[in-house]
């Protein structure tokens, strides 16, 4: 997953995050009761939120925030280790869904009251709500999500012919950019987010990675690499690489590389988080940024592996989850149904660019006027698929990009072996990572 | 008679040597007592969490899975030591190791003999210039380093495309050989002023009668170099290399700004953080740290034996 922050946005949250801790030390004053809510960097979003359910709560409540580490992985280890510790003072986390088994299967998650679980299940998008869920039960509420989209540029779409109205494949892609001299920009250094360009294209293909997540006993993983649909997958990544089409920095590319990339037009494709629009307004703002450019902005679907079976693009986003250790999870459930209210994901898909997990947001108006991809991003959630749902899925995924990471150097014919290999042999603690 | 009573009664004063001994337990009891304190927080902060790896090491523990909790015995350090990327590391960290310490300390003696001839008046300047690279946070210079170098906010590829290999789109990044290549050289930025530093210190104490004498004798400035002065500060070299090595053989922040592990650049210390940060596995993460400790502590004896020194008699009294 991705979160835009511009660097202002990230001193003032910040500094309410401070100023919140320092409020949050002074705990044997009178008054409500401080539920610490740990978030990830952003815009400062979060932190306006957190102050408007202060407020609504009239009283009942005060909510505190206080910051994570920049990276996603960085997030889950400190989360992680204070929950080992059994530390009391998580009350509500702000997590990226794939760590969502781990912390659930750790009993580090309170249990959803069942009426708050109905709540926050209804009207939120399917992919959202199946990113939340472990072993057939909701253990997070899903606050935002995130998709990623084909983003690419007017101009060299028609000069290559390509008809963007009708959902395009990556071969398509490929031959354009090639026909066109530019790039197709995709994530391809050693990170989460070669991950989830190779979780895409498997469940685009049809497949998945991990098919049994085989909980309690983690050496008996079922994994689908070695399908038909993988290998798939797999020649995607080996044909763009061949084709020289994935820029000179392909294995080193992540989210914010690429936009750079998109930017000042070396490439004319793009598979991105919608971060990728609200980056562009800015830059018109501060002028860093000619006006022409984002009106050469296109957004699409994900590309499709298979030609005419829909893509299936990433899930990401964030979910709330209230610490197990937590001294009051029942205000903290309250306080997450307040921050997932309709209203405030409204102003955070329109403030900070992160698209609501409720699907009614993307029929609000201003939502539309700031978004005016809002109906592709709700598509596009429609058809995601959460990346492998298991307890041990840091493994898993730091396995995979261990084998396909340069993704110049994926062989088709052997990587889903050698990743399921991998994988197998790092969960039964046989194998270094 | 004087000579009988001078060996039947004990003299009025103190023999000099006993006298000495006396005063040396005093001081050497004051020692314990200034130094007591400060072994008793060492043992707690280094010694405690050693022997804490060593013990976790021998079990197979998750942090997320503390129940299922199982003693494993050495088997933890025999996955390890079976396992290629053990080997790949141990390979990547030597060779940083030996690059940046040998590279280092040519420039560093340079840039010791270039501040002990600067004139008395500069000398602090340049010093405090000199060090200016050792001040920075090894996470801030990585990261300077990588924005010059890296393809999107870099300058290096426009500055050097004159040089045969390098091209506008150079991934720097991108590959093995190129990725080790500016990670020593950010190190080698870095740790030159601490080398400098230890072995302008090493230089100062070299009697400048000798190098008189041996001015005298006719010898030429190589002479006096290798004969006169690089003996006579052997002390201060080992201890600039040693830190060095033990220092380098360490590295993290580096590696872990600039490629995150990938393309086979993951030092020792790295696969460590890996195994017990990133995969919480408490029991292999603790073995790995404990080979590392292993290596680093076979470090320092090699050297210590290799040159010859012991370190407590190099208060200048040899």
């Amino acid at each position: 997953m991705s979160q835009h922050r511009r660097r202002r946005g990230a001193v003032v949250a910040a500094v309410v995050a401070l100023l919140a801790t320092l409020v949050g030390c002074g705990g044997a004053e009178p008054g409500p009761p401080v539920l610490t809510w740990y978030i990830n960097p952003d815009d400062g979003g979060q932190a306006e939120i957190a102050k408007r359910c202060t407020e609504a709560a009239a009283g009942q409540y005060r909510i505190a925030v206080s910051q994570l580490p920049r990276e996603a992985s960085d997030q889950r280890q400190q989360l992680i280790r204070r929950l080992a510790a059994n530390d009391s003072s998580i009350d509500i986390m702000s997590l990226d869904p794939p760590y969502v088994p781990e912390f659930a299967q750790a009993g580090f998650l309170a249990p959803v009251p069942q009426d708050v679980a109905a709540r926050a299940s209804e009207g939120v998008i399917r992919s959202a709500v199946e990113g939340a869920t472990w072993q057939g039960r909701l253990v997070a509420v899903p606050f935002w999500a995130n998709t990623q989209l084909l983003w690419y540029r007017k101009s060299v779409a028609a000069a290559a012919g390509l008809d963007m109205n009708r959902p395009v494949t990556w071969e398509q892609l490929i031959q354009a950019a090639r026909s066109q001299n530019s790039q197709v920009a995709v994530q391809g250094r050693r990170a989460e987010s070669l991950t989830v360009w190779i979780n895409a294209l498997i469940e685009s293909a049809g497949g998945s990675i991990v098919t049994d997540p085989s909980v309690g006993n983690p050496e008996a993983i079922k994994l689908g690499l070695t399908e038909e649909q993988a290998t798939r997958a797999a020649e995607v990544i080996r044909n763009l690489a061949a084709a020289n089409v994935g820029g000179p920095a392909l294995s080193t590319a992540g989210e914010d590389e690429n936009v750079a990339a998109f930017e000042d037009g070396a490439a004319g494709f793009m598979v991105n988080w919608p971060f990728v629009w609200t980056r562009a307004k800015s830059g018109v703002e501060d002028r860093t940024l000619d006006q022409s450019v984002p009106q050469d902005y296109g957004a699409a679907l994900y590309p499709e592996v298979v030609a005419g079976t829909p893509s299936a693009p990433p899930l990401g986003g964030i979910d709330l989850g209230v610490g197990a250790f937590s001294r009051n999870p029942a205000l903290s459930y309250q306080a997450i149904e307040c921050i997932t209210s309709a209203e405030n994901e409204a102003y955070y898909f329109v403030e900070n660019g992160n698209p609501a997990a409720r699907s009614a947001v993307f029929d609000d108006p201003r939502v539309i006027e700031a978004f005016p991809m809002a109906a592709t991003i709700r598509d596009s959630l429609e058809q995601a698929a959460p990346r492998p749902q298991t307890a041990y899925y840091s493994e898993v995924s730091a396995s995979l990009q261990r084998i396909y990471h340069p993704p110049g150097a994926v062989d088709p014919a052997t990587a889903g072996q050698r990743a399921a290999e991998l994988i197998r042999a790092v969960l039964a603690k046989k194998e270094l990572l | 008679m004087a000579a009988p009573t001078l060996t039947r009664d004990p003299p009025p004063t103190p023999a000099p040597g006993r006298g000495l001994s006396d005063r040396t337990r005093a001081e050497r009891r004051l020692g314990w007592l200034l130094a007591g304190p400060a072994f008793a927080v060492m043992l707690l902060v280094t010694a405690y969490p050693i022997l804490q790896a060593v013990y976790d090491s021998l079990f197979d523990f998750r942090l997320t899975d503390p129940t299922n909790r199982e003693f494993v015995g050495l088997s933890n350090y025999g996955v390890i030591l079976s396992d290629p990327i053990w080997w790949t590391s141990i390979g990547v960290t030597l060779l940083i190791t030996v690059v940046t310490v040998a590279v280092e300390l040519v420039l560093g003696f340079a840039l010791a003999l270039v501040m002990i001839k600067m004139l008395r008046a500069i000398r602090p300047v340049i010093r405090a210039a000199i060090l200016i690279p050792y001040a920075v946070i090894t996470v801030v210079s990585a990261f300077s380093w990588q924005y010059a170098f890296s393809l999107d906010s870099g300058f290096v590829n426009s500055w050097f495309g004159w040089l045969p290999g390098i091209a506008a789109d150079t991934d720097w990044f991108g590959g093995t050989a190129s990725s080790l290549f500016v990670v020593c050289l950010t190190e080698i930025w870095k740790t030159t002023p601490f080398i400098s530093l230890l072995l302008l210190a090493g230089l100062a104490q070299v009697p400048e009668v000798l190098q008189e004498a041996a001015k005298v004798d006719g010898a030429t400035w190589w002479q006096r170099m290798w004969k006169v002065t690089i003996p006579n500060m052997k002390a201060a070299i080992m201890v600039a290399l040693l830190f060095r090595s033990l220092d380098a053989f360490r590295i993290f922040d580096t590696i872990f700004v600039m490629t995150g592990g990938a393309n086979s650049t993951e030092s020792v210390a790295f696969l460590a953080y890996r195994q017990t940060i990133e995969r919480l596995e408490i029991g292999l993460g603790s073995a790995v740290s404990v080979l590392l400790f292993l290596s680093v502590t076979l470090i320092s004896v090699l050297f210590i034996k290799g040159f010859k020194i012991d370190l407590s008699q190099t208060r200048g009294d040899r």
